[in-house]
């Protein structure tokens, strides 16, 4: 556990918009195979920093490599190397299972052949070959989270973004959707993720909270509760991000 | 003082049944929690509450008045603030709140009290359109014209869904302080940490309404054994924990494995014992506190049996 790889390493990230500055010089690593949380309160800065490690946006300074590549110079390197789901958006609603597996499949550039291969292993293994044929808008969001988050690590990304993946999906969906995080990252996918819900921050191996552009605290959710003497990550959540 | 009486109804789109035979009463002066997923129907009784929809079939009263005979009567005292932000985007915030204080025969002078806490935030930006603000100014400015006619019942839908913790913890406060003021507030979340927050909460899945009662009642309801596990094997452990036939759930949290036995006779010694048997030594077991989380899970199976 100690020596383990560094897949995305952060710089002196700065951020600005105008006079603003969304990123206040952040410096943090992250491990291959690693659980990263990545808290903080709205407007914190966190989708904005999101935004720069996908390879979405251009930070105003700092040197940050995700997965070994720039984010100034191989954008579309990075984008290849990566995986996307968030709550708002992460499925067509208006294709069915199958469909959206081969549709993000394509985009990723993956052959016709290993596209058709994986589809029918994943469809399988999630158990949705009664429904594959299913629109997506027909069926129970639970289970839309799941394909989205199978879709998402279709590719056998190395970094997987997860952007509050479980908001509204009821508590035993939700434990299923962590089980299938800890196997991605069991497979040696990198999972970072946002979320709102302070529990979710004890399943993840080390977190990171943000307050006002910086990220105050970094550590495991175990030193950070003995740290701030809490019994909680909610706890802490509250003691770091209320200014 | 009853507030709200919901019997026994039942409201379907179609072919989509999105609440089934719900009966339960609101008290007056409470904070009512009604927790639950997407999906659970929580959107569909509220607005029938409020008078927006109609039930196929069964009855609602607010204070006495039939929600679908007296609906005007109803709209009268009742602040809503649905899920999807819907005042006028092309409307300032200060116009947004005279608005609705037009409408319901008052002015933003007269009650200025109650959203003054609320409204303190938002005065900075006044004069912006309702459509530049950020997602936590919209849910203030929401809020206000919600409250703007003092409201003797106020309705809020999801309204910290996508909040963060620490905006949901000051926003459930001043709720409380709305609730010290004499109103009835009826709340709905996905975020099932939010029951202990509220005075009393029911508990809704697939339409139905599957418990009801004081949050502390609803823990103390939950009886099966619950432990966690360290191993260094997680899902090796978790794969051989899912084949004992007594254990009833186990999943991953964090660095543990949380699991819940089948009665109070399968304890820690006994489960020691069955995974060294089946060759895992090395473990710590200890006992853990059923949460909302575990309590919902268990009223989704406890219905679902009884049920069939």
């Amino acid at each position: 556990m100690n020596q383990r790889k560094t897949i995305i390493s952060v710089n002196n990230l700065v951020k600005k918009f105008g006079g603003f500055v969304a990123n206040d010089n952040l410096t943090f690593d992250v491990h291959e195979g690693e659980i990263f949380g990545f808290l903080g309160a709205n407007g914190a800065g966190k989708t904005t920093a999101i935004r720069i490690l996908c390879g979405l946006s251009y930070p105003t300074s700092g040197k940050i490599l995700v997965s070994g590549f720039d984010v100034y110079t191989q954008r579309e390197e990075i984008k290849r190397n990566i995986g996307y789901m968030s709550q708002k958006f992460s499925l067509y609603e208006d294709l069915n299972i199958r469909e959206n597996i081969r549709f993000y499949g394509g985009i990723y550039g993956m052959s016709s052949s290993a596209i058709r291969r994986k589809t029918d292993e994943l469809i399988e293994e999630l158990d949705l070959s009664d429904i594959a044929g299913t629109l997506i808008r027909d069926i129970p969001l639970g289970w839309r989270q799941k394909v989205a988050f199978s879709v998402a690590v279709f590719h056998e990304p190395k970094i997987v973004f997860l952007d509050e993946p479980t908001g509204g999906v009821d508590p035993l969906t939700r434990r299923q959707f962590w089980e299938h995080i800890y196997r991605a990252a069991a497979r040696g996918i990198t999972v970072f993720i946002t979320t709102h819900y302070m529990d979710e921050a004890e399943y993840c191996e080390r977190v990171s909270i943000m307050a006002e552009g910086r990220i105050e605290a970094l550590d495991s959710p175990e030193n950070l509760k003995n740290n701030y003497g809490v019994k909680t990550m909610d706890e802490v959540f509250l003691k770091i991000a209320r200014k | 003082m009853v507030s709200i009486n919901i019997n026994g109804v039942d409201k379907s789109y179609g072919q989509v049944k999105a609440v089934q035979q719900a009966s339960f009463e609101v008290p007056g002066n409470c904070l009512f929690g009604l927790i639950g997923p997407d999906g659970a129907g929580k959107t569909t009784l509220f607005r029938m509450i409020t008078t927006l929809l109609i039930p196929d079939q069964g009855n609602i009263s607010v204070f006495g008045f039939d929600t679908v005979r007296d609906y005007r009567k109803i709209r009268l005292f009742t602040g809503y603030m649905p899920g999807r932000f819907s005042l006028y985007p092309d409307l300032t915030v200060g116009e947004n709140i005279s608005f609705y204080a037009t409408i319901f025969g008052t002015t933003v002078k007269k009650n200025y009290h109650l959203i003054k806490p609320v409204y303190s935030l938002l005065e900075p930006f006044r004069d912006r359109l309702a459509s530049n603000l950020s997602g936590g100014m919209k849910q203030k400015l929401a809020l206000c014209c919600a409250l703007i006619h003092n409201p003797k019942l106020l309705v809020l839908d999801e309204p910290t869904t996508g909040v963060d913790a620490v905006s949901r913890k000051e926003f459930w406060e001043t709720l409380h302080q709305l609730k010290d003021s004499g109103m009835t507030i009826l709340v709905s979340t996905p975020y099932m940490d939010e029951a202990a927050r509220c005075d009393r909460i029911a508990l809704m899945q697939a339409g139905r309404i599957m418990d009801q009662d004081t949050p502390g009642e609803i823990l103390s309801k939950f009886r099966v054994p619950l432990f966690e596990i360290r191993a260094n094997d997680r899902l090796g452990t978790l794969e051989i924990l899912r084949s004992i036939p007594e254990i009833k759930r186990a999943y991953l949290f964090g660095q543990y494995i949380h699991i819940a036995t089948d009665s109070e006779r399968h304890g820690a010694e006994w489960l020691k014992t069955q995974l060294s048997n089946r060759g895992i030594a090395n473990v710590k077991i200890t006992p853990v506190v059923a949460d909302f989380e575990d309590c919902f899970i268990d009223a989704v199976e406890n219905y679902t049996t009884h049920r069939t």
